[in-house]
């Protein structure tokens, strides 16, 4: 199955819906001209990232007319996109919506909160409780939210759970100037994106924001790695830029003709020997 | 290994777009800064000059009669260099008229007002060329606490407030700063022949050394100890970064209420910018 995606690497304005609304939508317009198949805007894309109490200001509902509106434009694009989701019991969450075909397909909550360093978000929102794959007009898919992806048992789930796609959204803070090369907090995401590709033969399709809040910068540099770890297409450092190539699952098959790691799982070893840990380290 | 080289190339970008974003998320397309001949003022003004381009750059020299002519000269060099607007405003009479009422005041006292007297001109200039303040100090000074509070540590935007100075000097060269600015030894020329390291009692090399260890990888007493650094020099170090906290902070606010700004008002200050 070949499907064109394109990544939107863009610099969301700090607690302003309305404008990131405007934003989105006239790259989506565009996306849909350029006959893209799936559009992946970066983590909160619409609210911005250090929200801290703007949160339950920019927090949308399913019921939310943004979200319709943007659901309506999936019969169109299939489309990644982040936000703070509000429940109706009233718990925000750092939520990342597939649509497609005029639906929500899939919801997936941050699990992973990183609340240390320059990093405050379990102050503000609640943790989501669920990593799942999900299937798509393209094929089976998972979506991570930054700091989840910094957890490899969260990756492995998804890769156990049967994706080919991995879809990873961010808000990363370039951090760390002594490298020759690129920022310290690029060179460890590069490395994590291409060793869950090549260990899982799945494509990593990993967006990045850009812009500045309150002096920190969003590096960027969002990219696409290849079943074999390689890299297909890469945005930009720092500056906003949209960047697309079209995939298809042919790869992900000769990889895992080639090195069938996924095959190989032991799962149910897997699971007696994190039951075995649980009960012994973690249990009373 | 110097664990304070940085890639001067990346950093002049970060910093660049950094000051762009910055002010033109406000609504301001121009930037007003002191100019004192020294390297911290120069890099910003070298950074402010491509990011803004020199004609959105206010410089303004504020000299005291004592200031070195050498200084003059060098700020003003950097206006030659980078092309950017550059205005000259003695200070002398201002001081000179309020310490008519202190002749004996301190050293201390001579230059924080010096140092607040800058500050209201900038401020003031501001306005004038609806400008916003850029920053000068540097991660060593504002660490240590050596500078002014509400004098030159006063700024709207500071875009090498990361830098510790030996990682400034690198970031100089890289953008072209003139040799002579650079090379001669720091100072807050308010006397003839003051400088940085002397006042100090050590080096900006060593200082820097220290200070990314024990802030940026947070180094114990007893590792900085094992690292090679001595008992003195580290409790020293430490001393003053604790004990000019407050100039780095918000002045403190008696809570009383139930939703207290900065402690359970928590806004980003690019709100909806």
């Amino acid at each position: 199955m070949k499907f064109s995606v394109a990544l939107a690497q863009i610099s969301p304005t700090l607690g302003n819906l309305e404008r990131n609304l405007e934003k989105c939508e006239r790259i989506i317009e565009q996306a849909i001209r350029d006959r893209i198949d799936l559009l992946i805007f970066p983590e909160l894309t619409l609210t911005g990232y250090f929200i801290k109490d703007i949160v339950a200001s920019v927090a949308i509902s399913r019921e939310s007319a943004i979200l319709q509106k943007l659901i309506e434009y999936s019969k169109r694009v299939s489309i990644v996109i982040g936000a703070v989701e509000e429940t109706p019991d009233f718990k925000f969450y750092n939520a990342a919506f597939y649509l497609e075909g005029g639906e929500i397909v899939h919801i997936h909550r941050k699990v992973y909160l990183p609340t240390y360093g320059l990093f405050d978000e379990h102050r503000y929102l609640a943790p989501g409780n669920q990593i799942r794959a999900f299937d798509t007009k393209f094929g089976r898919m998972a979506i991570l939210i930054c700091e989840d992806l910094w957890h490899p048992t969260a990756v492995a789930i998804t890769a156990l759970d049967g994706i080919h796609y991995l879809i990873g959204v961010s808000c990363s803070p370039g951090r760390g100037i002594e490298a020759s090369d690129r920022l310290g907090s690029s060179i460890t995401w590069e490395r994590l994106n291409r060793t869950y590709a090549q260990i899982y033969s799945i494509y990593v399709l990993y967006c990045n924001r850009t812009g500045f809040e309150d002096g920190i910068n969003f590096w960027g540099g969002s990219e696409i790695i290849s079943p074999s770890g390689e890299q297909v297409i890469k945005a930009m450092y720092i500056q906003e830029d949209f960047i697309h190539t079209t995939l298809s699952d042919r790869a992900i098959r000769r990889e895992r003709i080639t090195t069938p790691l996924i095959r190989d799982e032991q799962l149910h070893l897997t699971i007696q020997e994190l039951e075995r840990i649980y009960r012994e380290r973690f249990e009373g | 290994m110097n664990v304070l080289k940085v890639n001067t190339d990346l950093t002049r970008r970060i910093l660049v777009e950094f000051i762009r974003n910055e002010v033109e998320r406000v609504g301001f397309s121009n930037v007003v800064l002191g100019l004192s001949g020294g390297i911290d003022s120069a890099v910003s003004a070298f950074l402010a000059a491509e990011a803004l381009s020199p004609e959105h750059v206010w410089a303004i020299l504020m000299p005291y009669k004592s200031s070195s002519p050498q200084s003059i000269a060098d700020a003003q060099e950097v206006v030659k260099a980078t092309g950017i607007h550059s205005t000259f405003i003695e200070i002398t009479p201002m001081i000179d008229a309020y310490f008519e009422r202190y002749p004996d005041a301190s050293r201390l006292r001579r230059g924080n007002k010096m140092a607040r007297e800058r500050m209201t001109i900038l401020y003031d200039h501001s306005s004038l060329y609806h400008a916003l303040v850029l920053g000068t100090s540097n991660k060593t000074e504002l660490l240590l606490g050596y500078g002014t509070i509400f004098g030159d540590m006063a700024s709207s935007v500071n875009p090498i407030g990361d830098l510790y100075k030996t990682q400034i000097r690198q970031l100089a060269e890289a953008l072209g700063v003139p040799k002579q600015i650079i090379l001669k030894k720091p100072s807050a020329d308010l006397w003839s022949g003051q400088t940085d390291e002397d006042e100090l009692g050590f080096t900006y090399e060593d200082v820097d050394t220290i200070l990314y260890y024990m802030v940026d990888r947070r180094y114990d007493r007893q590792e900085l100890i094992e690292l090679g650094f001595k008992d003195t020099f580290v409790d020293r170090i430490h001393s003053m970064v604790v004990s000019s906290q407050y100039k780095r902070r918000l002045p403190v606010i008696a809570k009383v209420s139930y939703r207290t700004i900065d402690r359970d008002f928590r806004y980003a200050r690019d709100w909806e910018t």
